[in-house]
């Protein structure tokens, strides 16, 4: 399953995600090693998505950084999954097509194996399209890929926190583009309104939709602006392909939870970041790399964990 | 014959707040959510002794869905409140990808279904909830016939571990059925026993059932009438077990006969042994302003219609 893993010096690290499957939620805290778990996970979309030539690479590329920051160094994770995550952060994916770094960053982080990536969008997997609770996928709380969802299951899975005298978070990830959606915008006003203030909520602010650019396909003016205007607390994370600036900026977030507000984080990201024809373009939104595009994405991302 | 009493007409949504209200003393994890629609829900009690489980959110039923279906997660069990027309059509992706796909334990609570809304016209009476609902898949779907049947109900899926899609409507009916009867999900109800013709109603038709079995018996004819309250799962073996005596059936439904209890019945019949049919149901149109009685007798939904519907389906037999 590991491959020349002790040639690039990484072997203890090796051993616990090798291991992870296991003895979940062991955490890598040494930045360098999360570095090297990053690059890991951008091989593992670019696997995942050109093996059944169908996917989202991009927007996954994009988001490498936040996971790995979100799931290694931020989260405060129970050993053993369970639907309730009760006495434990959770995490739902609102935009839900960037399946793939959602899965590879779970995998990495034990709540299954990591060979398992192998069966991404393949008949019977639990690997959907889309991530589901409907094949009992350890890590995934609900179905998403019909966006716009997610705030709310968010705002009400942190009610229920608060209900039950949990002072744990609740993260949930959003696209830019999904703000389009009315539902988000109830939340947003909801959120607000009644002080729900366990909750982050990160934009993924790429600027691309699958149609082109934000500002192309629907104008949405000042994002932060709207967000202020309807009584968020909103930071922003200028970096957000700089782990340091993520973990940094994710810290900061959880840092102002529990002052009456919801916190939403702006992370300025690059779609289809670390592989260099995938940049700054919304062509790999929805598109997964041919052959020879793979060799070429691989080679700018070599192993550093091992493939699975 | 048996006979049944109108122990004092009450509306099928009091209900629901009844059984709400009992909900909030004997299971702390019970929760509501309303979208601006409280003093119509009879939701008002539950919201004065639990102010911390109720939750206002204001005209945003999509919100108030996905907010449901997170709510389940720490195990808590949403009752969503709202009119039937927006408790489904409004926010039929919002259930099917939270609520149904995720299999959320979710109990959706829709009042001022059908015609019987009444006045406000055809934009609030929805006709086609209980097709929208029945197609999702695992989605139990209940259409109460009163006051009592609802109570008892809203108390059974509180017990029932998944989504359900509750139906019960506006204006006052007869209240018949049993004071703390047991309500089993998927169970139907035998209220007339009869050789002559089967028929099968849900909601406000059932009441209109029992007098067009009455109307039917002085003609000389025995209809057996059978409350189906659960929609899915259906109750196919009462279903079969009632035609294999009758071989004529109808069905009753304030419902579109597009998609509504009818249909199903059709299929289970179709599969097993095909029998004739009648259907008392809306004919694929919408509805309109009127007061719930003239509107039921407009749209062919009250006992004259179900009698006309048996004597035609005993003649095909
Ligand atoms: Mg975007």
């Amino acid at each position: 399953m590991v491959n020349n893993c002790s040639r690039i010096g990484f072997v203890s690290l090796v051993e616990y995600v090798t291991f992870g499957a296991e003895k979940p939620n062991i955490r890598m805290s040494d930045l360098q090693n999360l570095e090297a778990l990053v690059t890991q996970v951008r091989r593992d979309i670019l696997r995942q998505v050109h093996k059944v030539n169908s996917g989202h690479p991009g927007g996954s590329l994009g988001c490498a950084e936040f996971f790995v920051a979100l799931y290694q160094e931020l989260m405060d994770r129970n050993e053993d999954f369970s639907m309730d995550g009760k006495n434990e952060d959770i995490f739902f994916l609102s935009n839900g097509h960037i399946s793939p770094v959602f899965y590879s960053v779970l995998a990495r982080s034990g709540y299954f194996p990591v060979d398992e990536l192998n069966t991404f969008r393949l008949l019977n997997s639990r690997l959907q399209g889309h991530p589901t609770t409907h094949e009992g996928l350890p890590g995934v709380r609900i179905a998403s890929g019909s966006l716009g969802q997610g705030i709310s299951a968010a705002i009400g899975a942190a009610l229920s926190k608060k209900l039950n005298n949990d002072s744990h978070l609740v993260y949930t990830l959003c696209g830019d583009g999904e703000l389009q959606e009315g539902q988000n915008w109830e939340a947003i006003m909801y959120a607000a309104g009644n002080k729900i203030d366990n909750l982050v909520v990160t934009i993924d602010l790429n600027g691309q939709q699958i149609d082109g650019s934000t500002d192309n396909v629907l104008p949405m003016g000042n994002i932060k602006g709207k967000f202020q205007a309807f009584g968020w607390d909103v930071l922003e994370i200028e970096k957000g392909n700089d782990l340091d600036a993520v973990i940094t900026g994710l810290k900061n977030a959880k840092s102002r939870t529990g002052n009456g507000k919801p916190i939403c984080i702006l992370l300025n990201t690059v779609m289809g970041n670390g592989v260099d024809f995938m940049m700054h373009t919304h062509a790999w939104h929805g598109k997964a790399p041919n052959d020879e595009q793979l060799k070429v994405a691989l080679s700018q991302n070599p192993i550093t964990l091992g493939d699975y | 014959m048996k006979k049944y009493t109108n122990t004092g007409s009450k509306d099928t949504r009091s209900g629901f707040g009844a059984g709400l209200t009992q909900l909030g003393k004997t299971n702390s994890n019970v929760v509501a959510l309303c979208a601006d629609l409280t003093g119509s829900l009879k939701m008002d009690e539950f919201k004065e002794n639990h102010p911390e489980r109720f939750f206002q959110v204001g005209i945003a039923e999509a919100n108030m869905i996905g907010m449901a279906a997170g709510m389940t997660i720490g195990g808590k069990i949403p009752f969503t409140g709202t009119f039937a027309n927006f408790s489904t059509g409004r926010v039929y992706d919002q259930i099917r990808q939270s609520v149904a796909y995720s299999y959320k334990n979710v109990k959706i609570c829709a009042s001022h279904a059908g015609v019987t809304l009444g006045e406000d016209g055809a934009t609030h009476q929805i006709l086609e909830d209980i097709g929208l609902m029945k197609m999702l898949p695992g989605m139990t779907v209940i259409n109460t016939c009163d006051y009592n049947q609802t109570k008892a109900a809203t108390l059974a899926i509180a017990e029932y571990n998944g989504p359900v899609y509750l139906r019960f409507g506006r204006p006052k009916v007869a209240n018949f059925t049993q004071e703390d009867q047991t309500f089993e999900i998927g169970k139907a109800v035998h209220l007339q026993e009869g050789n002559d013709v089967t028929i099968v109603a849900s909601g406000h038709l059932v009441w209109e059932a029992l007098i067009a079995a009455e109307t039917l018996n002085e003609q000389g004819l025995k209809a057996e009438v059978i409350n189906i309250h659960t929609i899915k799962p259906l109750d196919n073996k009462a279903i079969l077990n009632s035609v294999s005596k009758t071989r004529c059936i109808v069905t009753a439904e304030e419902h579109n006969f597009l998609g509504g209890l009818g249909e199903s019945v059709s299929r289970v019949l179709a599969e097993n042994t095909p029998t004739p049919q009648e259907f008392v149901a809306t004919k694929d149109t919408f509805g309109e302003s009127g007061t719930p009685a003239q509107l039921m007798e407009k749209y062919g939904l009250n006992a004259e219609a179900i009698v006309k519907a048996a004597l035609k389906v005993i003649a095909r037999k």
